[in-house]
């Protein structure tokens, strides 16, 4: 409807303009031309106002096709009508003027006729005045034929219309006798003459018969020489004749005859008579008087024909246009007399002439010789008109055409679009799901190959198992990785909140990697700074996930040298820029040149913008660099490290493994962590990875957290070494900051000297003796003289002699040497360093007792002898045997262990107040499960947490605890994961606050795992009965 | 008898058990308990997994014999045996009683009684075994040898 209106009014007002236009135009004649112009600038300003509402159209719906049909069909129509319109109009404005024109030409030449004829006829009038007084006033008369014809011959100029004059004059019959006698000639008359038409040459006026008797006579008597053939004439016998005179002399007037055929040249004239009175008559004197006072008649020849040709020579254009005189006396009988009879019904003009004569009537019929030209302006106007609509016409046809067709690409492409991200969401769900669902058989296939290990198999069956027990460890471990893209990619990876310690999560990595690394001979270090807090809040699993990733690559690609892990601040790193960069390419761990770390967060935004970083807030921003020694990446795959799949090249999964995803994760959990990821390389020198992370820092948040921290496992066994000062003797910086960083973990108070002669210096210098000297491998081995004479030295001159330690990189070298140095009292820790191990090492060689498991190197019952004495267990189990055993294990590390065989029993013994710090569940029970059990435990306990948090109970009687929360740790051999899972679920379902992943544990009866449990309960702050949620 | 020669036939017949795989790491473990606070630990666990076993075995016998046997309960029972059985590292058995409760699990009856024997056929023959390693180390025991490690 919008469109029928913007229509109808525009073609309105185009009307309306257009018809002003062509006024105009006609009027203004070379302006025209520019109000066309004008005139298709409002046309085109409409055409764009009808765009612009089809634009706001199709903002609120779409216009169907057919309508924009409909619009435009009305639109050519429209435009047809108008040119047709303006072509009429302006061919009859070009008749119109045409007519004008024709009518000017035509009166400007009738005027022009009767004025000559006026001055002819008025000189007739004159020369009656001349015989009425020259011939019938004077007596005799004054007047003879001579005289009259000289007089008229001298005359004519003054008369160019008339061919002759003459006189005739009244004779009565009574006086006709007389007359004839007098004239010497008798009155002949005329109408014998008018039946037989003489010629020219023999003319004779003797011919003439005598006229018969009338009333009265009109013979001629006076005549011009040219016409004096018709003296002795009576007027009154020719018919025209004798009419004119009886109208003459009635009226007094001068009068016309009808044109007719003259006499002798039979051309075509006229003959005007006036009468001659004898007196001066009054002009209002009767027809009576008149003819009574009549003495003649004057008459005046006028050849019409010579006369008017005579007259349109005079004027210009007399070829344009054609003229015709005629005598309309007889309206239905005009007789000609000028011009061609060839009718022409084109355009004709009549001018009506007044010769004097109001009996007669006369008149100018004028046309124009050419037919009137083909109006070509107005076919050209009209046409262009109609062009120029049906163009622009065209311009919107094809305009809605296009638009239509951009349209319907665009839906196209939106619908492209959405199937390719649906797509896309598939694929990831696809991922998902299928990883999903072949982790699960997987698991099923892994933990029948763990059971299959345990059957009876020779050595090759053995061998196979472990292969493929391998394998689908592998698969399992590709499937997770995948998950975790697919995860990531579909937006469904949340990250932890939950407070780790960081160094703790670099240790474990550090351990997985340590066997590795000493197979190749490769050095593993980390070394974190001081600044960086004990716990911080984030995801330790993610964050453990990307270091790993970053030291599987190294160690992967690393054949010799070193691999340095470093986490600092990322303030103190901006701060220590300049002072980084002095640092020679000769001082890195191993001694092998590196790429150089500053070059890998160039591109990070963190430095760039140093206002982000707010000192006063919660948020830690820590910088890792894991920097390794290997062969590097080649320049041209260094730009697609971090896409998913794309390895370096074809034949390094082939050499090395792996999918190639690892990286690619790691940047999104780096983005994930609102840190940034970079690294340099440079083939066969090294890579370096370094990366940013956001965490919050954990002491600030939590008040509860304080107590917690003593209780951390490398506190729980520093305090040995509290106070303790130890010497590092170790060339190169850089180690010998790891070094210093591990046993200061320990409280022990650490210097570090370049040489033997500076250790012995500071040595005997020291105010207090040093307890233990650590000695770098590389010093030792470089100068055995130099050891043995500082070994020497170092018993004479220290107070107390310090127990020696070797730091080496591999066991079986550093033993051998050992052997040989002969130096019995020194002991061998190995690398890579950690507070743990290191501790461990130092606490046998220097405490009294060595009751440690020799079997695993790494003494877990260590801690566990100083964690468990004293502490009540609980366990619960309906298998006696297991009960027992598991009984046992926990007395062996001094434990005061009560046993249950039901879960009854177990929620009776721990319903609150009780003194068991620990409770052993296991899972299957017949009469009532594991779950079931802790179920009702934590129901019991919030209960009574919540009476005391009341007032209800006294906080006394509970032994002054009021928030219960008993760690129960679930037992079981089954170590598959759906078991995991319900404990998962169970966790979720019945957790008190925030819970995370790693707060569960299962544990074997087997007592390597019920180790790990028990590492795990030392590492999970288990003394305090704090909130921490277990199964 | 000589004591270096009793010390040798111990850990002959020690290895012997563990190499025709009555016994695994689990029993290594459980010796590895026992310390002067607990000088008999081992053969208490022992002879409670006897006990136990004994008692779960006739259990089994009774409740296969019933008319309609109640699958649960014989799956109970044999989780039970395996579970004390894994303790002290008497694998065969271990690895019977799982076949014997994949059997349960699809309620096969001949299949389980078929590992009712088995079962009792290998907790008898760990049993002999053990005792005669026991009777061994008492032996070494009263001779005022040490049992070797």
């Amino acid at each position: 409807m919008l469109c029928c209106w913007i229509a109808s009014m525009m073609s309105m007002n185009c009307l309306i303009n257009c018809q002003f236009k062509c006024t105009e135009a006609s009027l203004l004649g070379d302006s025209g031309t520019k109000m066309w112009f004008k005139c298709w600038d409002i046309i085109s300003t409409y055409s764009f106002k009808i765009h612009h509402h089809y634009y706001q159209f199709i903002g609120s719906k779409r216009v169907s096709k057919t309508w924009w049909r409909k619009l435009l069909l009305s639109w050519v129509i429209g435009w047809t009508v108008v040119s047709i319109w303006i072509f009429c109009y302006m061919s009859s404005q070009a008749t119109e003027k045409r007519r004008e024109t024709l009518a000017s030409m035509c009166d400007e030449r009738a005027r022009m006729l009767q004025d000559q004829f006026n001055v002819s006829m008025n000189h007739i009038q004159a020369m009656s005045i001349l015989i009425s007084t020259f011939h019938h006033g004077k007596n005799p008369s004054a007047i003879d034929q001579m005289t009259f014809a000289r007089y008229t011959e001298r005359t004519a100029f003054e008369r160019p219309l008339t061919s002759g004059v003459a006189y005739a004059v009244r004779v009565l019959h009574s006086e006709r006798e007389q007359f004839e006698k007098h004239q010497g000639w008798t009155i002949k008359r005329m109408d014998t003459l008018e039946k037989n038409p003489v010629h020219k040459d023999d003319y004779n006026p003797d011919l003439f018969e005598p006229s018969p008797i009338q009333e009265e006579y009109a013979p001629v008597i006076f005549a011009q020489d040219i016409i004096s053939h018709v003296i002795s004439i009576d007027l009154l016998s020719g018919k025209e004749d004798r009419e004119n005179v009886l109208r003459a002399r009635k009226s007094g007037k001068g009068v016309l005859t009808a044109p007719f055929p003259l006499l002798k040249t039979n051309r075509l004239g006229v003959i005007l008579t006036f009468a001659v009175y004898k007196r001066d008559l009054p002009s209002n004197a009767t027809p009576n008087e008149r003819i009574q006072a009549t003495n003649g008649y004057l008459g005046g020849v006028f050849d019409v024909e010579s006369l008017v040709e005579k007259l349109l020579h005079q004027l210009a254009s007399k070829q344009t246009i054609l003229v015709n005189v005629l005598d309309t006396t007889n309206r239905s009988y005009p007789i000609s007399m000028y011009g061609s009879n060839a009718s022409d019904d084109g355009l004709e003009l009549v001018s009506h002439l007044n010769f004097g004569d109001p009996f007669r009537k006369h008149e100018m019929r004028c046309r124009f010789k050419q037919k009137p030209p083909w109006p070509w302006l107005a076919i050209t106007t009209s046409i262009g008109i109609l062009v120029i609509a049906l163009l622009v016409g065209h311009i919107f046809h094809a305009a809605v055409n296009r638009i239509a067709k951009v349209e319907d690409d665009c839906h196209k492409m939106m619908e492209l679009k959405k199937q390719a991200e649906a797509a896309d969401v598939a694929k990831s769900q696809f991922l998902a799901t299928v990883s999903h669902e072949i982790r699960t058989p997987m698991n099923g296939v892994l933990g029948m190959l763990h059971m299959l290990m345990d059957t009876d198999l020779d050595v090759t069956q053995l061998d196979y198992v472990r292969t493929a027990q391998a394998s689908g460890k592998a698969l399992v471990a590709l499937i997770n990785e995948v998950l975790d893209q697919a995860k990531i990619e579909s937006g469904k990876l949340e990250l932890e909140e939950v407070q780790f310690d960081l160094r703790a999560v670099l240790d474990d990595v550090l351990s997985l990697f340590s066997g590795k690394a000493q197979d190749k001979g490769v050095e593993l270090a980390v070394f974190i700074s001081d600044q960086v807090p004990e716990t911080l809040i984030g995801d330790p699993g993610r964050f453990r996930q990307i270091i790993t990733n970053l030291m599987g690559n190294s160690i992967k690609f690393t054949e010799k040298g070193h691999i340095h892990v470093t986490v600092h601040l990322v303030e103190e790193v901006i701060d220590s820029i300049e002072v980084e960069t002095e640092s020679s390419s000769n001082n890195t761990l191993s001694g092998f040149p590196v790429a150089d770390r500053l070059q890998s967060w160039k591109g990070f935004r963190t430095f760039s913008q140093e206002g982000s970083i707010h000192p006063f807030s919660d948020s830690i921003n820590i910088i890792v660099s894991v920097e390794d020694t290997g062969e590097g990446i080649p320049i041209e795959a260094q730009s697609r490290v971090f896409t998913p799949f794309m390895q370096v090249g074809p034949s390094i999964s082939r050499t090395h493994g792996g999918t190639g995803i690892g990286l690619s994760i790691s940047k999104c959990l780096v983005n994930l962590m609102k840190g940034e990821i970079g690294f340099v390389s440079i083939p066969k020198i090294g890579s370096t990875f370094t990366f940013t992370a956001g965490f919050t820092s954990g002491s600030s948040s939590s008040k509860e957290y304080k107590s917690q921290q003593i209780n951390n496992q490398t506190n729980s066994v520093s305090s040995e070494f509290r106070g303790k000062r130890a010497l590092v003797v170790d060339p190169r910086s850089v180690r010998a900051k790891v070094s210093r960083y591990h046993i200061q973990r320990l409280g022990i108070h650490v210097e570090v000297v370049s040489d033997w002669k500076q250790g012995l210096s500071s040595i005997s210098q020291g105010g207090s003796a040093f307890n233990m000297v650590l000695i770098e491998q590389e010093v030792w081995d470089q100068d055995l003289n130099g050891s043995a004479h500082f070994i020497d030295n170092l018993e004479k001159r220290a107070i107390t002699t310090p127990k020696v330690f070797l730091l080496s990189n591999s066991i079986s070298s550093s033993r051998a040497n050992t052997t040989t140095s002969g130096v019995c009292n020194l002991t061998v820790i190995p690398k890579p360093l950690r507070a743990s191990m290191l501790a461990a090492s130092l606490q046998r060689a220097m405490g009294d007792g060595n009751k440690g498991n020799p079997r695993n190197g790494e003494l877990p019952s260590l801690s566990l002898q100083n964690l468990l004495p004293g502490r009540k267990i609980l366990i619960v189990d309906d298998n006696n045997v297991n009960l027992k055993v598991a009984a046992g294990a926990l007395k062996k590390y001094g434990a005061d262990v009560v046993s249950a065989s039901r879960g009854m029993e177990a929620i009776e013994l721990l319903t609150p107040p009780h003194r068991f710090d620990a409770c052993f569940m296991d899972i299957q029970m017949p009469e009532m499960d594991g779950f079931e059990a802790t179920k009702r435990i934590r129901d019991s306990e919030q209960n009574i947490n919540d009476r005391i948090h009341f007032g209800e109970l006294s906080v006394e009687t509970y032994n002054n605890i009021s928030n219960w929360h008993v760690p129960i740790l679930a037992m079981t051999a089954d170590v598959i994961q759906a078991t995991h899972e319900e404990c998962l679920r169970r966790i979720r379902s019945e957790s008190v606050g925030r819970t995370s992943v790693h707060d569960l544990l299962m544990a074997s009866v087997q007592p390597p795992l019920l180790w790990h449990a028990l590492r795990y309960l030392n590492k999970s702050q288990f003394f305090p009965r704090e909130k921490n949620v277990f199964l | 008898m000589d004591l270096v020669q009793l010390q040798r036939q111990f850990v002959d017949y020690r290895t012997s058990l563990y190499h025709e795989g009555f016994l695994d790491e689990q029993f290594t473990q459980l010796q590895e308990l026992q310390d002067e606070n607990n000088p008999d630990f081992v053969v208490e666990v022992v002879s409670l997994f006897f006990e136990d076993s004994e008692r779960l075995l006739n259990e089994l016998a009774r409740a296969l014999e019933q008319q309609s046997i109640d699958y649960k309960r014989i799956d109970a029972h044999v989780h039970q045996l395996k579970g004390s059985s894994s303790s002290i590292g008497a694998q065969r058995v271990q690895k019977v009683c799982i076949a014997f409760r994949n059997y349960c699990e699809e309620q096969n009856v001949e299949g389980c009684l078929k590992c009712l024997q088995q079962v009792r056929h290998e907790y008898s023959l760990v049993k002999t075994k053990l005792e005669s390693l026991f009777q061994l180390e008492q032996q070494i025991l009263t001779a005022g040898g040490s049992i070797p490690m």
